[in-house]
Parts: C-alpha cells; structure tokens; sequence
C-alpha cells in the first residue's frame, strides 16, 4: 500500500466513494446504467470481499436522486450487485465472499416519481438481498464513515451482522434529517439536539448511538473525509477482526445487537418485551 | 364504489377500518381464538415517551394476538393506527419482532405458525428515532427469515397507510392485501412536500395522492396481491384464501430484471400519472 492515496475530489467526491477506493485500491464498476451504485472486489483478511457503496450522481435521470440518496434505481441496483455474490458461491467452497456495505447515504430520495413507481419496494429489494446473503452465510459488514439516514440505512447497511463505524465529525445515525424531524416534531434544530444529549436514541451523534448496543466497534482518529494510508489500514483491521468474530459466532439472523454489553441497559424494553412474548406464547 | 356494487352486501358489511387495532385481530382469527400476549396489563410502556412529556400508552400501540387462522396455529401483530399515528417505537417494534421470531422458533421446531401483519403506521416515532429504526430493521429480518417456512401476510387496511421502513416491511411480506382506501409508499405525502415542494407534490390533495399510492392503484401496478372492500368478514377470507396459496414461488422484491427494465422505461423528464404508468407497464398486475 503506497503513502499518497488517490483521493476522489471534485463534485462527484463522496465519503462513500472515498472509502470504496481506499479499502479496494480497485476501479470501481456501476451497475448497469447507474453510476450511483460503485462496488468493487477486493481483498480482506484472507480473503476476497466486495465492497459496495451508493454515491452522488448529479446528472441522475431522477431529479431527486443526485445527492447520494437511494432511490429507485438504486435500491434495485444495491439488490443485484447483492445478488450477483450469492449467485457466484460455488458450491464446495465453505467460505462464502464477505460484502462490506460503505454507508454514506443521505437518505431516501423523496419525489413524485419515486412514490408512483414503488421506492418502498426498490428499498425493500436491496434491504432483502442483504438479509438474504446474511442468512446463506455470506458475512456482512456495514461501515458506516458519513450519514447512515433512515429509510437509505435500512437498504443499505441495516441488515448486515455487524455495524462498525468511524468515529468522525458528520458520522451521522437517525430515521429523519435534522430539519424535517424539528419541523414534524415541531421543535427547533437546538431543541433537538439537547434532547439528542439527554436522550440517547433521539441523538444524532454516533458516540450516542453506539451507547444503544448496536454498534459492534467505533472506529477513532481517522480523518474520515481525506484517509491517509494507516487510516486505511486501522479501518482494514477492524473490518478484517469483524469478518472473524462473524465466522466465529456463526449466528445469522440479528440477535447480537440485543445482547451486546450497552444494549442491556439502553434497549432493556426490546430484551423484557422479548422475554415475556417468550413466557406468553 | 361503481355500478356493479352489491348495496346489500354494502350496507350489510361490517367497516374493518373502523375497528381498532384489537378488533381487527379478532376479526381475523378463527372465532374464540384470540388469547393477547404481552397486553395492556403487562404495562411494558415506551421508556422514552416521558422524557419527553408525552403519556405512554399501556400496549404502545401494537396488539399481538395468538390464535387460529383455518385452525392452525397463528400469530396476528395488528398497529393502532389512533395512537401515536402507529409509529414505531422502541416497545412496539420489538413486540412485532419478537413476535416474528417467536413464530420462526416454531417453524424450526416443526409447528407451523403463521404471521399476520396488520401495517397502518406512519414508520418510525421521531421521539424513539434510533430505536424505532432498529426495531423496524428487526422487523424486515425476521419477515424474511420467516417467510422461508410459512407465508407472512400483510393486511394494510386504512385509512393512515403504510409508510417510512415499515412500507418496506410490507414490501417483504410473502402476500399483501390491501383495501382502496389503503395507501402505500415510503415518505409520507406531507413530507415530500415539505422536503420537495408544492409543485413535486400537493398533500392536500386526496385525488392525486390516492391516484399515486392507494390501493387501487397498486393493485393495478402488481405491487400487491389482493384488493378487497372495507369489509371485515372479506378481509378474513381473503387472508385464508392467501395462506391457502403456500409459500410464493417468487418474490415481487427479488423480480430485479423486471422492476429495472420498467423503470428503464419510464420517460423521467416528466411526471406521469398513476393510469399512465400502468398503461406504460401494461397493467402487468402480479409480477410474481
């Protein structure tokens, strides 16, 4: 790995697209059409994974979609550049292709057009390709190095066994944009915020958010705009510690996010509303 | 309602969406069934509600009914759409995906539990907001875990809709049903307005709204399974009818060429309305 990263910059940079191509040092391909949705294989801990990531598109044939949302063609093209790794195991090889899901997503696109033609199924396509690979046995990491918002965060990233993430300015979690969700709630942005710091699932900022349980590992001191080789390497590290502790454990479906060490105390609720269906069924 | 409308059967029918969401669950059970688990006398309230000055409600808005659906054994998670606006909060997501698991538990060990989603939310409870979205993640885990052994049905029956991560949910489902006065999409009409502006979307108007999302309109579109009336005793045939069906041999969420190359096709410098999309798609109905 060489000192002097090419770094992506100009309209089209991206925190996705920066991250993509440290982690791959690949030219990254779109699908089909799309130039929204890059992925690229290469190399983790022993072995080849793809890494996938949705980024802006300002010429997007979908107005509202050019800033790095996931829209329609987006959730489609999440779900068929998934797809295709399940599809490529060849039976035999006990070892199924890691993705890593690199989340920088603003959000879902919101429009007319996205409504009419079905957004919520093009989401739920991605958000079933990645619970699908999870469930066959393909580890699945999401790396979370910019905004992780809503209803793009459920189709790309949400599904993985692991959540990782860098602990960085901007490094944003939540169901709804700062400014939409102080005018639904009819607060004021700073009236979020302090709320954010008081109440731990309202917050915004990843240090809160990892308090939730959820979060497997935080990554600190990486500049997460502009990475320079040891940060790629740090970040390489844990994704490759993350890929053991997946194969490790063995377990496919979601249940480490309720019993990991914050999430008995912060998601108490989700583990007793649990235990009593249990008792009740 | 157009000229062919059965009165008699009209007047006669009994309004599902004017039932709450617990009667709705006994409508759909086999009579005498329903047994509520983790009920209002458990108290398991929202912890984050009275943070923030806001009375927690008892069940959190969501009913999980055990009962029989043809006499078999059955699990039916029904959102009160008149609390909260049906949102999902930390208490509420976690009933329905528990309840989920629970019932997958079941089909590993060789009981044949079956699921009935009752979806009328608006998504995600701002006020619970990180843990709304992981419990709706753990929803869409466990619809698709599931869904391998046993159809989960989805009823949307109005008149909130279904909308934010839980429209992906229903988009999950193995069936959906939904009546006309159903609307289903991802972000809410008001908020794409108040993201995009007037002129992508006027919220205030029904007509155009329901001409985009509603029921009818999905129905044409095949982006669901069954349209049926507001009725009650309907809605519960039609949920055995569905079970009856088995597991799909295709899912509408894994149809990628199809979905891709309709999208492909649409003309994007301009805004269709919902009848000119479906002629566009040729009024393909089901693409399963």
């Amino acid at each position: 790995m060489s000192d002097a990263l090419t770094i992506p910059t100009g309209p089209h940079a991206s925190r996705g697209r920066v991250w993509l191509h440290a982690l791959t040092e690949r030219e990254e391909q779109g699908f089909g059409q799309s130039h929204s949705v890059l992925f690229a294989d290469a190399p983790l801990g022993d072995i080849d994974a793809r890494f996938i990531a949705v980024v802006p598109d300002p010429a997007n044939r979908f107005p509202r979609a050019r800033q790095g949302e996931v829209g329609l063609e987006q959730g489609w093209a999440l779900a068929n550049i998934v797809r295709q790794t399940i599809d490529a195991h060849r039976g035999g090889d006990e070892r199924r292709r890691p993705i890593v899901a690199v989340v920088d997503v603003v959000g879902q696109a919101y429009g007319r057009r996205e409504e009419l033609m079905g957004i919520h199924l093009a989401c739920a396509a991605a958000a079933n390709a990645y619970a699908q690979a999870r469930l066959a046995g393909h580890p699945v990491i999401a790396l979370i190095v910019g905004h992780a918002m809503s209803g793009a965060f459920l189709a790309h990233g949400y599904q993985a066994n692991r959540i990782v993430a860098l602990d960085a300015p901007d490094v944003l979690i939540h169901a709804m944009g700062q400014a939409a969700a102080a005018r639904i709630t009819r607060r004021t942005v700073e009236q979020l915020a302090e709320l954010g710091n008081r109440i731990p699932p309202m917050s915004y900022d990843i240090r809160n958010y990892a308090k939730l349980g959820l979060l497997d590992s935080l990554i600190e001191g990486v500049d997460a705009d502009a990475p320079d080789a040891a940060a790629v390497q740090q970040v390489r590290k844990v994704l490759a510690g993350t890929l053991d502790s997946i194969r490790q454990d063995g377990v496919r479906d979601l249940s480490a996010r309720y019993r990991s060490k914050e999430a008995q105390t912060t998601r108490a609720a989700s583990i007793e509303v649990r235990k009593r269906l249990a008792e009740q069924w | 309602m157009n000229a062919q409308t059965d009165w008699k059967g009209f007047l006669a029918r009994r309004s599902f969406i004017e039932l709450d969401a617990r009667e709705r669950t006994i409508a759909l059970l086999d009579a005498g069934s329903f047994r509520e688990i983790v009920g209002p006398f458990d108290r398991l309230k929202s912890p984050w509600l009275p943070m923030q000055g806001i009375v927690a409600q008892a069940d959190d808005g969501v009913v999980i009914a055990r009962g029989t659906i043809d006499g078999e054994p059955a699990v039916v998670a029904a959102i009160e759409s008149a609390y909260q606006g049906g949102s999902m909060g930390e208490v509420s997501g976690a009933k329905i995906a528990g309840a989920l698991e629970l019932a997958l538990r079941d089909n590993e060990n060789g009981i044949r539990t079956r699921a009935v989603l009752l979806l009328e939310t608006g998504g995600v409870r701002l006020q619970e907001a990180n843990l709304g979205l992981a419990a709706i993640a753990e929803i869409h885990a466990a619809i698709v875990a599931l869904r391998r052994h046993v159809p989960v049905v989805g009823v949307i029956g109005g008149m909130v809709g279904c909308f934010g991560g839980m429209s992906l949910a229903a988009a999950l489902c193995s069936y959906l049903i939904v009546t006309r006065e159903a609307r289903l999409g991802m972000n809410g009409p008001e908020v794409i307005e108040q993201e995009a502006g007037i002129e992508e979307i006027d919220s205030s108007d029904r007509a155009l709204i329901w001409s985009l999302i509603g029921g009818e309109q999905r129905t044409r579109l095949g982006m669901v399974d069954a349209l049926v009336e507001d009725d009650a005793t309907q809605i519960a045939k039609q949920v055995r009818t569905t079970f009856a069906l088995g597991i799909p041999k295709a899912y509408r969420c894994e149809a990628l060429d199809t979905y891709l190359t309709r999208i492909g096709e649409v003309d994007t410098s301009k805004q269709l309305t919902g009848v000119q999309l479906a002629t566009l798609w040729g009024n393909k109905g089901d693409s399963k």
